[in-house]
């Protein structure tokens, strides 16, 4: 593939701290290779801010693998940006061309409040975790790994829904801020294995318990979260959440 | 300071067993007593929180992320071994343990290396327990492939996203005990600094990473499980907030630093693309399970890959490494890729690369099997490539698509190019068998240490001894010193020393802000970056090194003269996060530089040019050399090299041949 150089403007939010009200700043960033991250096009952008005496961007990033789940950039309306199944230190600069205008903003949603420019508050998520996303075994078990054989199907299904990276995508995507594809993977991911059973239950009514507490919207079915999920999680976690919700409110009533 | 590495008397296989049997023991209304601090949350510092916090010690634990989950571990790839021997292909504890100290190229203690390949079955046992979702077979049972420098498959995975996979398991065992209380949780923020009362680690500072406020952190003990310095070379497959602060703040406390200059060059990683590059991306070790790698036997050869016919391709690896081939230990595979490049047989537009091609068991292994399975006789080339995909795609999807993303190139069809990167540092905080460091009550697990691995780390073990520290091993050696602290009552945070230690860390970024130069902390790290990696990289020699260590000073001078961080101390502040880990690395660049001109052989990862066999082979100097050095720090560019002999009664050793 051909590599081209692009000149670009850019708007990207900025948002002093958390009580500031925060708008779109205008950049031009210049002589942007294709072959660059998106992130590495940030980087560029903060060294001249520097240079001048500005203040560079704030926004998250780690690994820049695609794995952490740490970036977070709402691109031109879409989590993550234009490219299906891609996280935003994945994306490169291929994806646009030179004169192209680039909206940046952080993710959107009342449970994931607004630190600094991009960088958002997600510690939510840990707390839907600690409500049950585990499963209730201390170090030390001696039972061998392969006592318990779990049907390839049934562990590759489990996989898909661990594969998760927690970014928060599927929130900012979502029209009602919805949590529900990130807590059905993670319920998934337990129900389809039998280490997961003794607390099947009570783990998806209380994980479903937290993600109201913290503000999530109701899921209404859209799909923009599968849609702009980087790691591709399946709607079906979701209506299988559903199936293991309605199946645990019914048996604790009992 | 005369080293004990403290480890037990008696038979290797004993060892474990025995000292497990008589350490003491804290009992079960003491543990609420005591405060044990945790840095990092990586898989040795989520495991060991967790544990811990299981256990009824009273747990903090710090990562600078904004979550736990985020840390590093989750991005490695290919999968942790373990000597389950589920293959019956003749794998044991012992073998594990041989192969982990001959890879080591005999540079590691023979009785941490022993434990470790006791304890690797219980990690996949656990592992499973919690719901880690391994790959599987038809049949139910867990999967194997293989790695480098190995003859058995012992290594246990989840397609490419094994390190992810454990980590969320670790991370959900903590985020339970944080739900229970027992652990209390601090993201967003980063250790700054060790306080040491009487010669023993009482607690630290730390910094609210969006306030900026330092904090106060009283422990009975501190365990540090930070990772590695890969950074120090600015490219590498770390993440960009991978760090050596805590180590190196630890190291200035009194601890020990123990082999800094044994770095793994990874062979398999995608090449750089140009000068804005920030980090680079590993491809799975895995991967040469089933890509065999190749350059032109013709130089300058400047034909598509899939242009040159077979007989003009150098399969270099199973040329020069006949009964290891492809899987020969990274630090062989980097080197002989390095070799082939600077002969001027490297491809792509840079040179700087060689091929990495799965068709051949996409077709004749994966394709010649699934036509089997499915009865389909006689299958033309293009079946028996559909057919390989689809299996391909199974084991390594996700990897084949990150290379896709960055490359634009589609690994299915044409070779991926690859070189050797900066990737994993064996050397670390020297540790005793109880993994603590030369400061009482100070502890170093995972990457952060240096005891396993020697001068090279296999594939798939560090995701193994990341586990085996924090689950099974420091669970009962911190019980042994803090079996002695049941008295001591926690040490109030306005103590002179918490005052002091406090003071200094302001002081520290004070001075940082103040120097209001005009470079960035971007362009800092990014120097020292090609001093380390052109004169300290796969190859050193003693004028090389001799003139980094000159460089790297200089560069130190001039960060602190020079150096311009923007915005303000009390905020989020990324850029003031940055300069004070690129300080750090200023600093440990020149000792990674000492300590590699101190050992004048070559060994591993490390490689001396004055120091090798005629067909350019790592030569080894036993006599000299056998030894760990630990470094003493006194001074600004002043250490003290202290040195732990190694002693080898299980193994004997040999010159480390894979051909």
């Amino acid at each position: 593939m051909e590599h081209y150089n692009m000149n670009l403007t850019l708007k990207v939010w900025r948002q002093k701290n958390s009580n500031d009200k925060g708008g779109l700043v205008t950049y031009q960033v210049k002589g942007i290779s294709s072959e660059m991250s998106f992130l590495e096009m940030f980087d560029v952008l903060n060294e001249e801010l520097i240079e001048k005496g500005e203040e560079p961007i704030a926004f998250d990033h780690d690994c820049r693998e695609g794995i952490c789940g740490m970036c977070s950039m709402y691109i031109n309306g879409r989590p993550h940006g234009p490219w299906h199944g891609t996280t935003t230190c994945q994306l490169h600069m291929r994806a646009f061309k030179d004169g192209d205008t680039i909206v940046v903003e952080p993710w959107r949603a009342k449970a994931f409040p607004v630190i600094k420019d991009l960088v958002v508050d997600r510690t939510a998520f840990d707390r839907i975790i600690q409500a049950g996303g585990y499963v209730s075994v201390n170090t030390g078990v001696t039972v061998d790994a392969n006592a318990t054989p779990i049907s390839k199907a049934d562990a590759d299904k489990s996989f898909a829904a661990a594969a998760c990276i927690g970014c928060g995508a599927c929130v900012a995507a979502c029209k009602n801020s919805s949590a529900m594809l990130f807590v059905s993977a993670k319920v998934s991911q337990f129900a389809l294995l039998p280490q997961g059973q003794a607390e099947r239950e009570s783990r998806v009514l209380d994980m479903v318990a937290q993600m109201d507490k913290e503000g999530f919207g109701s899921c209404t079915n859209t799909g923009a979260c599968e849609a702009e999920c980087p790691k591709e999680i399946s709607l079906e976690n979701i209506a299988r959440l559903n199936r293991e919700f309605a199946t645990a409110s019914i048996s604790s009533e009992e | 300071m005369a080293l004990n590495s403290k480890i037990p008397e008696g038979d290797i296989e004993k060892k474990w067993s025995n000292y497990k049997g008589h350490v003491k023991l804290v009992n079960p209304a003491n543990k609420r007593k005591l405060e044990i601090i945790v840095i990092g949350t990586g898989l040795a510092g989520a495991s060991a929180a967790a544990t811990l916090g299981e256990l009824g010690y009273r747990v903090k634990v710090f990562c600078f992320q904004d979550s736990p989950r985020r840390a590093h571990s989750i991005a490695a790839q290919g999968g942790i071994n373990a000597a389950k021997n589920y293959q019956n292909d003749g794998d044991s504890v012992y073998r594990l343990f041989y192969d982990t100290v001959k890879g080591g190229d005999y540079r590691s203690r023979e009785a941490n290396v022993h434990r470790l390949a006791e304890v690797s079955v219980n990690i996949i046992d656990q592992c499973v327990a919690q719901g880690v979702p391994f790959a599987r077979e038809y049949g139910g049972f867990l999967d194997n492939r293989s790695f480098g420098g190995v003859q058995v498959k012992r290594t246990f995975y989840a397609a490419g996203q094994t390190g992810q996979q454990l980590l969320l398991g670790a991370y959900s065992a903590l985020e339970r005990q944080v739900a229970l209380g027992s652990v209390t949780q601090y993201t967003r923020h980063e250790m700054l600094d060790v306080v040491v009362i009487d010669g023993k680690a009482r607690g630290i500072i730390a910094r609210d990473l969006i306030t900026g406020k330092l904090e106060r952190h009283f422990g009975h003990a501190v365990v540090l499980c930070s990772g590695g310095y890969g950074n120090v070379f600015y490219l590498s497959t770390n993440a960009m907030g991978s760090n050596v602060t805590a180590a190196w703040k630890a190291h200035k406390k009194g601890a020990f630093f123990a082999n800094p200059c044994y770095t793994q060059i990874h062979p398999t990683c995608i090449p750089v693309s140009g000068d804005h590059q920030s980090k680079l991306t590993l491809m799975s070790e895995s991967l040469r399970n089933d890509g065999r790698i190749w350059v032109p036997k013709k130089k300058g050869d400047t034909r598509k890959p899939n242009d040159i016919p077979e007989d003009e391709r150098d399969y270099y690896l199973e040329r020069r490494y006949p009964s290891y081939g492809n899987l020969v230990p990274r630090d062989v595979a980097s080197r002989a890729a390095k070799e082939r490049c600077d002969a001027g047989y490297g491809v792509g537009t840079t040179k700087q690369a060689v091929y990495l091609d799965f068709r051949y068991n996409l077709i004749n292994k994966y394709g010649r099997s699934e036509a089997s399975k499915q009865g389909i006789e006689n299958p033309d080339e293009a079946t028996l490539v559909r057919l390989g995909k689809e299996v391909v795609k199974e084991q390594y999807g996700n990897l084949f698509e990150m290379y896709e993303k960055i490359t634009a190139e589609n690994p299915y069809e044409v070779p991926m190019r690859i070189y050797p990167a900066v990737h994993y540092t064996m050397g670390g905080l020297w540790v005793d068998y109880e993994l603590m460091t030369t400061v009482q009550g100070l502890y170093a697990l995972g990457e952060c240490n240096f005891s396993d691995h020697g001068a090279n780390r296999l594939g798939a073990s560090a995701l193994m001894q990341g586990l085996a520290d924090g689950y099974f091993v420091i669970p009962y050696t911190i019980g042994n010193y803090l079996a002695g602290e049941i008295a001591t009552k926690p040490i109030p945070t306005d103590s002179q020393e918490f005052v002091d230690a406090e003071k200094a860390v302001s002081d520290r970024i004070n001075a940082l802000m103040s120097v209001k130069g005009t470079k960035s902390v971007e362009s800092f790290h990014k120097q020292l970056g090609k001093i380390m990696w052109e004169k300290c990289g796969m190859a050193r020699n003693e004028k090389g090194l001799t003139e980094a260590i000159s460089e790297i000073r200089a560069l130190r001078k001039e960060f602190w003269e020079n150096v311009r961080i923007p915005g303000g101390i009390n905020e989020l502040n990324p850029e003031l996060d940055k300069a004070g880990r690129v300080a750090d690395f200023l600093e440990l660049g020149e000792l990674l530089c000492v300590d590699a001109l101190n050992r004048s052989e070559s060994c591993g990862g490390h490689f001396r040019e004055e120091s090798q066999t005629e067909e350019g082979e790592a030569k080894r100097d036993d006599e000299n050399f056998q030894f760990v050095s630990a470094w003493e720090y006194k001074n600004e560019s002043e250490w003290v090299l202290n040195k732990e002999e190694l002693i080898y009664e299980n193994i004997k050793i040999a010159a480390r041949s894979y051909k």
